[in-house]
C-alpha cells in the first residue's frame, strides 16, 4: 500500500511553494516511493547501532587561529538584493522577537 | 509568594565564548566589525562549504561544564537543528541534541545566607545566528517593518547554552545564580559574559503551582532579559503574572512572552501557526567527539579557583561574607588583596580597606582599581605604620586617598600630608602632663572611677600636639596618670 | 600526428616532456574536438577558455623552465559542475544557481591547478547531482556519446561523455549513489569513487554529506589512478577528511591477479541484470581465474536493502544540505511579500522535478513521529550493509559485479517513474553505504554497440588492491573501442 502523506505540511516544512496539482503529484509519488523504502522497516535491526559516518573517524577539529575573511565586495557580489553593506529581505513575517501587541 | 503557590523556574543561559575564531571556520570572533566583514564561505553558508570545529571552543564549553560540576560525556555529536530564517545562513543551525558535552550538574546559590543546591542539566555546544535589523515605521520592531537587513559577522561564533532543572523557586535565585554564573564563566576566561553587550542572554522558564502539588504547572518562557535586575524583575512579574490567571480561574497558556523593561511586564508574542518540527540529526559534515578520561582530568586540573571556593577562602582569613563576595566579584580588587596577604598583610584590613575607602573611590571618580596607583605593598605599608602607631586609623584612610590619588607610596603620603602621628612617648607625656595640670578637677572625676572627662582630656592633648599625638597612646597615659597621681 | 585529443593522459605527459607538442597544442586538440562534439553531446555548461589558456601557457612556461609538477601538469582536463571553480559559473545543473559565481575554489581544482593541471571548462549534470541520467538537468540533458537517442548517465553524464569523446583528457565528477561509475560504464570510460574521505568534499556543493565522494574519469585504469593521486589527501577544510596514511596505487598497475581471491556478489548478479551485461561479467570472471584469480561466491544479504536504505538516508541529507538555497545570500530570488514567501516561491521556481522530489522525501523522513522508522532505521541497515562486506572481505580481497543493470537507455525512457530510475543504482550504491572504494571499468559492447561495465569493490583504504585488480580486468578485456564522434572531423552531409 503506498503511504499517505500529508504532503502540504511537507512542503511548508521544506518552504517550497507548490501549486494544488503539483502538491498533488509529489504526494503520490512520495507514496509510491516510500512503499518501497518501507522495505528497510522488515528488516531486524533491534541491537544495531546506526552509522553515520562510513570511516570510524573521531575528533576532527581545527586550532583557534584567524584565517583571513572574505572581502566584503565578494559577500555581497552574488546577493540578489543589498543595501549598505547588508543582505536585504522582504519583511519577515514569524518573527520570534517582538511581541504581538507592543 | 501569595496564595500559597510556588514559584517553578528554571533558566537557559546562552554565552558567546570569546574565541580568536568563529566556532566552524577561522573568521575572527569581531563584534564591533562593519557589516558582514567578518564572513567566509563556511559562516555565510556558500554552496559546497564545510564545517570544522574548533578546539579551543571545545576545550571552553568543557572547562564549563567541569565548573558547574558537571560529568563530561565521553562521547558526543553535533547535530543539526532545522528552521529556515534569513538571519540562518545554512537554514539549519549546528548544534547538540541529545549528546552534549557536559550533562548533570550543580551549583549553589546563595539568598541572604539562605543556600539552595541548583541541578544543571547539560551544557551543549552550538553556533550562533547572524543579526537582523528590521527597517520601517515602528522603530525596529519586526511587524512593522518593510524589509529587513541581515549582518553574518555574529553567525558562527561559539555559543555555549547551559540549561538547568526547574530548581529555582524565587527570583531572587535565579538572580544570584545569573550572578554566579557570570562570574565563573568570567574566571575561566571563556567569555566578557556582558549582558548589554549579548555575549550572555537569559531565557526563564517560568510555571507556578499550589504549595504541596508535585506536578508542574503550564509554563511560559520569557525572554528579552538584558540585565540580572531584569530577569529578577522579568521573572517576579511573571510568577505573579500566572498566579493572577489562575486565581481569576484562567489557565496558564504555554507561549514565549518578551520582558519589555519600560513597561516592567512580560507580553505574549504573535503565536506561530504550527510549531516548529525541527528534524534533528547527527550532521554528517562532523564526526563525534571523543572526550578520555585523560582529557578530562586534563580539563579538571586546569580549572582555576572558582568564585565558591575562593569566596571560603576568604572567609577563612578572617574577611567577612560581603567583603568576600566584593572581593571575588572585581578582578583588580581580587588581584590587590591577594597579593597584600601574601606580602604578609593582614586580610581582613586589607579587605576593609579595599571594599571601603578604594571602592568609595573608584566609585567617586570612575577610576577601575586597576588603573590607580595603588599597589598591593602599599596596603602593607599603610598597616605597618597603623601597628607602629604611625599613623592612626582615621590618618591612615587619608594616606589610602592620597595613594590612590597617585601622591606616592603611604610613608611619603603621611609626611606630605603631615599626618604621622606623634608616638614618642616623652612629647606625649610632656603634653598629657601639661593638660592634666591644667584640668586638676577632671583629672579628679577620673580619680573617682568617672572616664567621661578622657575624651575631653584627650580632645585637649590631641588640640595641643595639632592632631598629631597618637590617641590610645594619649588616651591610656592619660588614665594612668590621672589614677596615679596622689 | 595522430589527434592529441586521443592520447591518454599518460601518453600527454610523455609527448609533453619529449616536447612533440605544447600544452596549448593539446589544449587547442581538446577545444576542436569540443567544438565538433557539443553540438551532439552538450557535455559542457562552461567552456572557459580564456582561463584554460593561460593554464596551458603556465604550463609550458614552467615545463621550459624545468619545473616538473608531476603528471597532471598541461593536461586538459573537465570539472562537474556541482564544484566550485573561483569566478567561474558553477549551477549544479540548476536554475536556482544560474550565473553563480563561487568567490573560492573546491580543494579538488585547487589542488589539480596546482599540479598544473589545464581546467577547460564545467560539465553537466543532473540537477544537484540527483539522478542517473543527466536527463534532471535544468539546461538540458547530456547525450551518450556511442548513441546520442541514449543518456550518458548520471548525475556526471557531462564529464563521462566529454572524456568518452576526448573533449577532455580526464576529468572529475562525484558519486553518491553510482553517479561516477555508471556514467562511466554507460560511456564505455573508467570510473572511480574512492573511499569516502580520501578526497575533501570542501566545495563539493553537498548532496548527501555521508555519502558523496569526488572522483576521476579517465580512458584508462593508469590515468584514473593519476587523477585520483592528484586530488586526495587530508584537507583541514573538510572535518570527514581522513587523516591517516594515504594508499598509494603507484606500483599496483601490472601485478596481476595470481592468487588474489575475487567474490562474485550473488544478491546483485541476479537484480534484473540484462542477459549481455551478465554474460559479459561472468566471461571476465573466467579470464580472471585463468588468469590465477580464485572466484568465491558471496552473499551480501542486506545488499537487498541497500537502494531502500540509500533512497532515505540521501534524501533526508539532501533536504538539509539544500536548505541553504532561499534567495537570501546568493541564487535565485523570486519575490514574495514576504521572507517566508520569498524563500518558498525561489525555491519552487528554481528546483527541478526530482529535488524537489527528493527534498520533501527527505524531510519527511526526518519528520516527528517518521524519524526513526524511516531515518534512523536505514542508518541502521547501514550498519547491517558493512557488516555484510566486512565479513565478506574476510573471505575475499575485492568483490564484483556489473556497474549497472543495463547498458545505456533511451533519453526520456525511465523519466515517468521515478522508481525505474532509481533500480539502475542497485548495484554501485553499496559502497556509498559502505564508504568503500569502488571503480567501473569497460569490458566490453553489447550486441547494440554500447559498452559494458565491469565493477571492482574493494574494502575502505584498499585503493592499491582495487587499482591492481581493476587493471588486470582492463588488460584481459583488450577494450579499445572509442565511439563514432570521438573525431574532430566533421561528418560530411
Amino acid at each position: 500500500m503506498p503511504v499517505d502523506i500529508d504532503i502540504a505540511k511537507v512542503a511548508k516544512l521544506a518552504r517550497v511553494a507548490l501549486a494544488a496539482e503539483d502538491l498533488e503529484l509529489y504526494g503520490r509519488q512520495l507514496g509510491d516511493i516510500l512503499e518501497h523504502a518501507e522495505l528497510v522497516q522488515s528488516l531486524p535491526t533491534e541491537g544495531v547501532p546506526p552509522t553515520s559516518h562510513p570511516l570510524p573517524m573521531t575528533n576532527s577539529f581545527r586550532p583557534d587561529v584567524v584565517t583571513p575573511s572574505l572581502d566584503r565586495d565578494d559577500v555581497l557580489s552574488q546577493a540578489p538584493d543589498h543595501e549598505d553593506g547588508y543582505f536585504r529581505v522582504p519583511r519577515i513575517l514569524d518573527g520570534g522577537e517582538v511581541p504581538a501587541d507592543g | 509568594m501569595t496564595s500559597g503557590y510556588e514559584a517553578v523556574i528554571g533558566i537557559e543561559t546562552h554565552v558567546e565564548l570569546q574565541t580568536n575564531s568563529k566556532m566552524f571556520c577561522g573568521c575572527a570572533v569581531d563584534f564591533g566589525a562593519p557589516p558582514n566583514t567578518v564572513c567566509c564561505p563556511v559562516c555565510l553558508g556558500l554552496p559546497g562549504s564545510l564545517p570544522v570545529p574548533n578546539q579551543e571552543a571545545i576545550e571552553s564549553i568543557l572547562r564549563i561544564g567541569a565548573a558547574l560540576q558537571c560529568r563530561l560525556v565521553d562521547y558526543s555529536e553535533f547535530h543539526r537543528k532545522n528552521y529556515f530564517y534569513p538571519d540562518l545562513p545554512k537554514n539549519y543551525q549546528i548544534t547538540q541534541f541529545d549528546l552534549p558535552f557536559c550533562v548533570d550538574g550543580t551549583i549553589e546559590v546563595d539568598v541572604a545566607g539562605e543556600t539552595t543546591s541548583i541541578g544543571i542539566t547539560r551544557v551543549h555546544m552550538e553556533e550562533d545566528t547572524g543579526k537582523s535589523l528590521h527597517i520601517g515605521e515602528g522603530g525596529g520592531r519586526i511587524h512593522d517593518a518593510k524589509h529587513s537587513l541581515i549582518d553574518f559577522n555574529r553567525a558562527g561564533v561559539p555559543l555555549v547554552e547551559i540549561v538547568t532543572e526547574p530548581d529555582f523557586r524565587s527570583a531572587e535565585q535565579a538572580r544570584a545564580y545569573g550572578a554566579e554564573l557570570q562570574r565563573i564563566v568570567r574566571m575561566l576566561g571563556v567569555s566578557d559574559a556582558r549582558l548589554e553587550e549579548g555575549s550572555m542572554r537569559f531565557d526563564a522558564n517560568i510555571s507556578v503551582r499550589p504549595v504541596g502539588r508535585e506536578a508542574f504547572g503550564t509554563r511560559s518562557e520569557v525572554k528579552n532579559v538584558n540585565s540580572l535586575r531584569s530577569l529578577q524583575r522579568a521573572i517576579a512579574f511573571e510568577v505573579e503574572r500566572q498566579i493572577g490567571v489562575l486565581e481569576g480561574g484562567g489557565t496558564v497558556v504555554q507561549e514565549t512572552r518578551h520582558w519589555n523593561e519600560a513597561t516592567g511586564t512580560t507580553a505574549g508574542m504573535r503565536s506561530k501557526e504550527e510549531s516548529e518540527d525541527y528534524r534533528y540529526f547527527q550532521d554528517p559534515d562532523l564526526v563525534p567527539l571523543v572526550v578520555d578520561a585523560e582529557w578530562q582530568g586534563r580539563v579538571r586540573a586546569s580549572l582555576p579557583e572558582l568564585p565558591a571556593a575562593r569566596r571560603r577562602r576568604y572567609l577563612g582569613l578572617g574577611v567577612d561574607a560581603i567583603s568576600a563576595g566584593q572581593l571575588v566579584d572585581d578582578e583588580a580588587l581580587g588581584a590587590i588583596f591577594e597579593d597584600a596577604v601574601a606580602a604578609g598583610g593582614d586580610a581582613r584590613t586589607a579587605a576593609n580597606w579595599l571594599t571601603g575607602e578604594v571602592v568609595a573611590y573608584t566609585r567617586r571618580t570612575g577610576i577601575d582599581p586597576a588603573d590607580t596607583s595603588l599597589e598591593a605593598d602599599h596596603l602593607v605599608a599603610l598597616e605597618e605604620m597603623v601597628d607602629a602607631g604611625k599613623l592612626s586609623a582615621t590618618a591612615a584612610k587619608d594616606v589610602l586617598a592620597g595613594v590612590l590619588e597617585g601622591e606616592g607610596d603611604p610613608a611619603t603620603v603621611a609626611a606630605a600630608r603631615d599626618l604621622i602621628q606623634i608616638s614618642d612617648t616623652r612629647v606625649i607625656d610632656a603634653e598629657v602632663e601639661a593638660v592634666l595640670g591644667e584640668n586638676a578637677d577632671a583629672v579628679e572625676k577620673i580619680r573617682a572611677g568617672d572616664g567621661k572627662p578622657i575624651g575631653f582630656l584627650v580632645g585637649q592633648v590631641m588640640r595641643a600636639t595639632g592632631g598629631k599625638a597618637d590617641p590610645r597612646m594619649v588616651s591610656d597615659l592619660i588614665r594612668e596618670k590621672a589614677q596615679a597621681e596622689s | 600526428m595522430a589527434d592529441l585529443a586521443d592520447l591518454t593522459i599518460a601518453a600527454a605527459g610523455v609527448g609533453l616532456r619529449a616536447g612533440e607538442f605544447t600544452a596549448v597544442e593539446l589544449l587547442e586538440a581538446v577545444t576542436r574536438r569540443a567544438s565538433v562534439t557539443e553540438a551532439h553531446l552538450h557535455a559542457f555548461l562552461t567552456l572557459d577558455q580564456d582561463g584554460a589558456l593561460a593554464s596551458a601557457e603556465a604550463a609550458d612556461a614552467a615545463l621550459a623552465r624545468g619545473e616538473d609538477l608531476g603528471p597532471l601538469q598541461g593536461i586538459p582536463l573537465a570539472v562537474k559542475d556541482n564544484m566550485c571553480t573561483q569566478g567561474i559559473e558553477t549551477t549544479c545543473g540548476s536554475q536556482i544557481l544560474a550565473g553563480y559565481r563561487p568567490p573560492y575554489d573546491a580543494t579538488a581544482v585547487r589542488r589539480l591547478r596546482e599540479a598544473g593541471a589545464v581546467i577547460v571548462g564545467k560539465t553537466n549534470l543532473d540537477e544537484y547531482a540527483m539522478g542517473s541520467s543527466t536527463e534532471n538537468s535544468a539546461f538540458g540533458p547530456t547525450r551518450n556519446p556511442w548513441d546520442t537517442d541514449r543518456v550518458p548517465g548520471g548525475s556526471s553524464g557531462g564529464s563521462a561523455a566529454a572524456v568518452a569523446v576526448g573533449s577532455a583528457l580526464g576529468a572529475l565528477g562525484s558519486d553518491t549513489g553510482g553517479s561516477i561509475r555508471q556514467p562511466a560504464a554507460l560511456c564505455g570510460i573508467v570510473g572511480m569513487k574512492p573511499t569516502y574521505g580520501l578526497v575533501s568534499r570542501y566545495g563539493l556543493v553537498a548532496f548527501a554529506s555521508s555519502l558523496d565522494q569526488i572522483g576521476p574519469f579517465g580512458r584508462t585504469v593508469g590515468d584514473t589512478a593519476v587523477l585520483l593521486d592528484g586530488i586526495l589527501g587530508f584537507d583541514p577544510h573538510d572535518a570527514t577528511s581522513y587523516r591517516g596514511e594515504m594508499p598509494t596505487v603507484a606500483g599496483s598497475i601490472g601485478v596481476g591477479v595470481a592468487g588474489l581471491r575475487i567474490g562474485v556478489v550473488a544478491e546483485l548478479l541476479d537484480k534484473g541484470i540484462a542477459p549481455e551485461v551478465a554474460a559479459a561479467t561472468r566471461g571476465m570472471l573466467d579470464q580472471l581465474a585463468a588468469a590465477g584469480a580464485k572466484i568465491v561466491d558471496v552473499s551480501l544479504p542486506a545488499a537487498d536493502y541497500g537502494l531502500s536504505a540509500y533512497y532515505l538516508i540521501a534524501p533526508a541529507e539532501c533536504s538539509a544540505n539544500l536548505a541553504r538555497f532561499d534567495g537570501v545570500r546568493y541564487g535565485l530570488r523570486v519575490d514574495g511579500g514576504t521572507t517566508e514567501e520569498m524563500m518558498a516561491n525561489s525555491r519552487a521556481a528554481g528546483f527541478g522535478p526530482e529535488v524537489t522530489r527528493r527534498i520533501l522525501l527527505g524531510t519527511y523522513a526526518l519528520s516527528a513521529g517518521y524519524h526513526d522508522a524511516f531515518y534512523g532505521q536505514a542508518q541502521r541497515v547501514r550498519t547491517l550493509i558493512r557488516r555484510d562486506f566486512g565479513a565478506a572481505y574476510e573471505q575475499v580481497d575485492v568483490l564484483i559485479s556489473p556497474t549497472t543493470p543495463t547498458t545505456a537507455f533511451g533519453l526520456g525512457e525511465k523519466t515517468d517513474d521515478p522508481l525505474t530510475m532509481y533500480l539502475s543504482d542497485v548495484c554501485t550504491i553499496l559502497s556509498n553505504l559502505s564508504g568503500d572504494p569502488g571503480i567501473s571499468l569497460p569490458i566490453g559492447l553489447d550486441s547494440t554497440g554500447l559498452p559494458i561495465g565491469f565493477q571492482v569493490m574493494a574494502p575502505a583504504l584498499g585503493e592499491e588492491m582495487l587499482i591492481r585488480v581493476a587493471a588486470e580486468v582492463e588488460r584481459l578485456a583488450g577494450f579499445r573501442e572509442r565511439p563514432a564522434l570521438a573525431t574532430s572531423e566533421v561528418a560530411s552531409t
